[in-house]
């Protein structure tokens, strides 16, 4: 499976040129770039392991390229994401976010189900990959 | 400071019936505080009666007036409580009717109460009979009056941030046919949807609890849905499970069993009324619940020009009640809403401060005291083709929802969900690069369809569709009047 989270998972995979433009574009509206990256995918895991601080001081997208390939030469084997921060008045949270890199092989999510009285059911959702320790599970 | 202190009170108090107008509903000179609640509202008098005289009717029973002098008047401090007519204008282009502004003393109103603002307000007056018609344009609600609403009770910040979706608009659509669907026949049109790519599904306004489909059960397959689609995808997905229902005692029982089986979301119809909506803002508030508002029955009172209530005065007292979303129209699709109209309905739910802007319909500046915003949603008859003027008119912050436009597809549901949402990725990235979507629209779909055999379908079968009807409620002035104004 591959999973469809960030704004541009539907689509191919980005080129790096196509990267760059949004990055350019992040950029451009004075949102502060951030790289993260994690091999657990589970759609509640909110905090990606950050690849240093967000990048506040840059303004050409070629510098956050730079570090993009850093990361990914490190940890080519999990998901990277970059995310747009704008931290405006009024917002001062993410303004998008989207997959840069994945694992060659995406093994999916298991749900979990356990029954309990009238008919309802307790769900959990866990991701296939996670099972194995941390660093462990794409490689 | 105003005409009744210098008159001589015998005058005034003396029993009968006199002019509103001399009673100190109409004060040409009267300044507006900043801590007074201000309404714009179109009158059309009968034939005859003076336009000034009705204005000051219209301010005396919106406040404290009635038909005859009352010497009790004389107990309270009865010009502070006197709503005062201060402004009256001809409406452009329509010969019998006025604009009246009207300012009424924040001491009128109870704190944080919407069903007390709107007894006033629109209350007795619009059944006054020296007028034909009276409609609510607009209203200037002071921050002082705005701070003592919650709003709404998660906001489109926080409503992103918990479904970690950034970038784009949200995709929905409402499950079809709207009634007759078994519980366990719905759910598989929400798993199909979601898993398609969509966010969100949909109750429509009145799948409530029917011989054919009673609520607990659509509740449990439609969560058995949700969190299939969720492991399928690994994205959150929501459905809004509609609690609307006839007592308070049940939308609470309804809510709270949406709670304890793991919605992120429940949703209400406008028709429940004010207060019901405020009960069930307070209620998502505490329970971390995205509150999803269906503005059921609204048409009834919004549509007409001349008589009734603009939903830009719904759409802000929504934002107070506290919604997270509200239906406000399409522009393109088969509902109702001109786009100078229908934008400025946008920039009520979601702007910090509104400036008076007259060719949206939006007379005051408003300020919304960085209450939580409001996410507008677009939904009736849109299409994966219209994807570029949808995106230009909205921007990111909307729920764009294909009902029919998903579901219709001729290749399935998931395909139609999937034909919106490689759409709309695609035009968000157009858009971030630089390039004319309006213009380029349909040739940024065409390659995006080249690698997605649903999306080109859907724009095979829909291309021809659009709604091209003459809007009822378009706004009075043109761009060059608000600027001279």
């Amino acid at each position: 499976m591959r999973i469809t989270q960030g704004t541009f998972s539907f689509l191919p995979d980005l080129t790096d040129e196509q990267i760059t433009a949004q990055v350019q574009y992040c950029i451009d509206q004075g949102w502060a770039v951030n790289i993260e990256f994690t091999d657990d995918p589970h759609p509640r895991n909110t905090y990606w392991d950050m690849w240093g601080l967000p990048m506040f001081e840059v303004r050409d997208a070629a510098g956050v390229m730079v570090e993009l390939a850093a990361c990914r030469k490190v940890y080519g084997d999990r998901y990277i994401r970059l995310s747009g921060f704008d931290a405006s008045h009024g917002w001062e949270s993410v303004r998008l976010s989207f997959i840069v890199n994945r694992p060659a092989n995406e093994p999916g999510f298991a749900l979990e189900r356990q029954e309990s009285e009238g008919r309802n059911v307790r769900y959990t959702t866990r991701a296939y990959a996670a099972q194995l320790p941390e660093g462990e599970r794409y490689s | 400071m105003n005409a009744i202190d210098k008159r001589d009170s015998r005058d005034r108090y003396t029993a009968g019936v006199m002019k509103y107008r001399d009673m100190g509903y109409w004060q040409p000179d009267y300044e507006p505080k900043d801590t007074d609640v201000i309404a714009v509202f179109r009158i059309t008098p009968q034939d005859g009666v003076d336009p000034i005289e009705a204005a000051a009717a219209v301010a005396g029973e919106s406040s404290t007036a009635t038909w005859t002098v009352v010497w009790t008047d004389r107990l309270t401090a009865c010009d502070k409580y006197r709503a005062k007519a201060h402004r009256v204008e001809p409406v452009p282009g329509a010969p019998d009717s006025w604009f009246a502004y009207i300012a009424y003393d924040l001491d009128l109103f109870e704190p944080g109460s919407i069903a007390n603002l709107t007894a006033s307000i629109i209350g007795n007056v619009f059944g006054f009979k020296p007028l034909k018609a009276l409609r609510l344009e607009d209203m200037r609600l002071p921050v002082a009056y705005v701070k003592t609403f919650d709003g709404p009770p998660t906001g489109i910040v926080v409503e992103r941030e918990r479904l970690d979706k950034f970038g784009r608009p949200l995709l929905g659509a409402t499950v079809k046919p709207k009634l007759g669907l078994s519980g366990r026949n719905y759910g598989r049109v929400v798993y199909e949807a979601l898993k398609g790519g969509l966010d969100f599904t949909k109750d429509d306004e009145n799948i409530n609890s029917q011989p054919f489909m009673h609520w607990r059960d659509r509740f449990l397959y439609c969560m058995e849905a949700v969190n299939r689609a969720q492991a399928a995808t690994g994205e959150i997905k929501g459905t809004y499970l509609n609690v609307t229902a006839a007592t308070m005692e049940d939308m609470y029982e309804r809510a709270e069993f949406a709670k304890s089986i793991g919605s992120v979301v429940v949703m209400i119809d406008l028709v429940i009324g004010y207060t019901a909506i405020q009960s069930m803002s307070k209620w998502a508030r505490r329970n971390d619940m995205v509150l999803h508002l269906h503005r059921a029955g609204h048409s009834t009172y919004t549509r007409q020009k001349s008589h009734g209530v603009s939903f830009r005065v719904i759409a802000k007292w929504m934002r107070l009640a506290g919604v997270d979303h509200i239906h406000a129209g399409t522009v393109v699709g088969k509902l109702e809403g001109d786009p100078a109209t229908t934008k400025g309905y946008y920039d009520i739910c979601r702007e910090d401060f509104l400036p008076r802007r007259l060719e949206n319909g939006i007379f005051f500046d408003q300020s919304f005291a960085s209450l939580r915003k409001t996410l507008p949603v677009a939904s009736g008859g849109i299409h994966a083709g219209q994807m570029h003027q949808l995106l230009d008119l909205f921007g990111d912050d909307v729920v764009l929802q294909f009902g029919g436009g998903t579901i219709g597809h001729p290749m399935g549901i998931q395909a139609g969900a999937t034909a919106n949402r490689v759409a709309l990725e695609a035009m968000v990235l157009a858009r971030n690069e630089g390039r004319d979507i309006v213009h380029e629209g349909p040739e940024i779909l065409a390659a995006a369809a080249r690698h997605c055999l649903p999306l080109r379908q859907a724009l095979d079968v829909w291309k021809d569709v659009t709604f091209n009807y003459t809007s009822t409620d378009a706004p009075d002035f043109v761009p060059t009047a608000s600027v001279a104004g």
